[in-house]
């Protein structure tokens, strides 16, 4: 093996290839955060429109899909590499544990908390992304422009009640996963200091809770209100 | 006097202890009394006690490890009732007394899991891994020569203090026993961060960091999810700072060291 693969096939470069890509997906979170936030505009949803319709069109963003695409599966493939190892380095466990007494309940269920935000993620983009690349959406007049009208499918999409409870439920899971992700990515990276941990803790929560809400807003907003 | 403590009443203890005849064989959790004990009784003073009633009715005791018996050399291990080393904070069992436990309790006991420790006999465990981890880079190569003066390097107060503080680790293997990883990392980050912060081991930084860590990953320890467990349950107060000199010593010798 070169010095390259063995580096991060190690336990350690693993973690490092995991706070990459994490923080990575986190900046992906706050771009589509504050773009999806023109579904709050009382437009009839033209704003939307245009803006996803720039997102499936603009080729620097169509670069990018791909990057985000191998951000997710890198983070996924590295978080079950190490999730089997770490299964088989305690094959009889304890008969009594209390880990409670020691650690928090989200640190020690991030692959849980990530595979409920994975089955989210299917299902999100099936219902949302998929009908753009495919054509199964209805067009819409703007600007002189037939466009997809992704705004109908969501506003239709929310006002179901699983769907939202689904919505909710995971945005839930992401934002524990997060509390944990966003200071534990630092660690892993080497970036620990006493000046600037507790900032890093404290940004990552209000990063966590604000991020979340957002999203959850959405949902929530189109099934309480329109 | 004792006698006329009403603190130091005699406690009756049920024990649910791991039995393992060997490597090989099964293991179960078998019950036994522990009676007339002290309160000011070491926990492993109390499994002496035990120990003694069991040989009298012919009964193989009870194996666990132990040596100094006053918190410094790290062989006492023990997970009892869930936690490394017992309920109380930065302690090792043999600095856990009895009056921490109530007259009347059931306390399990049950040897360090992990595969990495193979289990001798009952609570013993085999933690030679730790060794040939210490072993692949923990040390400063030294050539014969005059004995340097002292104070001859100058170094920060700030810096031998941390290096002391990461020095202090006594490899119980606690950090591993309550990681649900079972991983070894706030060890090995102990070994590698006391000599990354001085100049004697800086020189060999780069290649100890990857040895180490090498080392630890083909013993077989699980990796770090930074849960915090180990610096919570560790006797000695090993910091997870160490753990973050340790990803970023390593990461820094991948990028530079002449180790291709």
């Amino acid at each position: 093996m070169s010095w390259f693969a063995k580096t991060f096939s190690s336990t350690i470069g693993r973690k490092i290839v995991m706070s990459i890509t994490g923080l990575f997906l986190c900046s992906f979170l706050v771009i589509h955060l504050i773009g999806n936030f023109q579904l709050f505009k009382d437009d009839g949803g033209a704003a939307f429109n245009v803006y996803s319709h720039f997102m499936g069109h603009n080729p620097v963003i169509r670069v990018l899909e791909f990057v985000l695409l191998a951000g997710f599966v890198f983070h996924i493939w590295d978080a079950v590499a190490l999730t089997r190892r770490n299964k088989a380095a305690r094959s009889v466990g304890y008969a009594m544990n209390r880990p409670q007494d020691n650690s928090n309940w989200s640190s020690r269920n991030m692959g849980l908390l990530g595979t409920v935000i994975l089955v989210f993620l299917i299902i999100h983009l099936y219902n949302f992304f998929l009908p753009t690349k495919t054509g199964g959406l209805d067009k819409v007049m703007v600007d002189g422009m037939m466009i997809d009208n992704l705004y109908i499918r969501v506003a239709e999409s929310f006002k179901i009640w699983w769907y939202v409870a689904l919505y909710v439920i995971s945005m839930i899971a992401l934002a524990y996963h997060l509390v944990h992700g966003f200071q534990s990515a630092f660690q892993t990276l080497g970036l620990n200091h006493k000046k600037y941990t507790p900032a890093i803790k404290t940004l990552g929560y209000v990063f966590s809770v604000l991020v979340c809400l957002g999203f959850a807003s959405m949902p929530l907003y189109f099934f309480l209100f329109k | 006097m004792a006698g006329n403590n009403p603190n130091l009443k005699p406690m009756n203890l049920t024990l649910k202890v791991w039995r393992q005849k060997n490597n090989k064989a099964a293991g179960a959790l078998e019950t036994y009394k522990a009676e007339n004990i002290s309160p000011e009784m070491s926990f492993l003073e109390m499994l002496d006690v035990v120990n003694e009633n069991l040989a009298h009715k012919g009964v193989d005791p009870i194996a666990f490890d132990h040596d100094c018996r006053e918190g410094i050399c790290g062989m006492c291990s023990l997970y009892i009732n869930g936690r490394a080393h017992g309920p109380e904070q930065g302690t090792t069992t043999c600095q856990l007394h009895m009056r921490k436990f109530n007259d009347g309790d059931t306390i399990v006991i049950e040897p360090w899991r992990a595969n990495a420790f193979p289990i001798h006999k009952d609570l013993s465990v085999d933690r030679s891994a730790f060794d040939r981890i210490q072993q692949a880079g923990g040390y400063v190569s030294v050539n014969t020569g005059g004995v340097p003066d002292a104070n001859a390097i100058p170094i920060p107060k700030s810096i031998a203090d941390k290096a002391f503080d990461a020095a202090t680790c006594i490899g119980c293997g606690a950090c591993v026993a309550a990681c649900k990883n079972a991983s070894a990392m706030l060890f090995v980050s102990a070994k590698v961060s006391q000599f990354a912060m001085l100049p004697q081991g800086k020189v060999e930084a780069k290649t100890r960091a990857e040895n180490m860590v090498a080392q630890m990953d083909i013993e077989g320890f699980g990796a770090c999810s930074n849960i915090g467990a180990c610096a919570a349950e560790c006797p000695v107060g090993i910091s997870l700072e160490n753990i973050a000199i340790l990803n970023r010593e390593y990461l820094g010798a991948k990028l530079t060291s002449q180790n291709v």
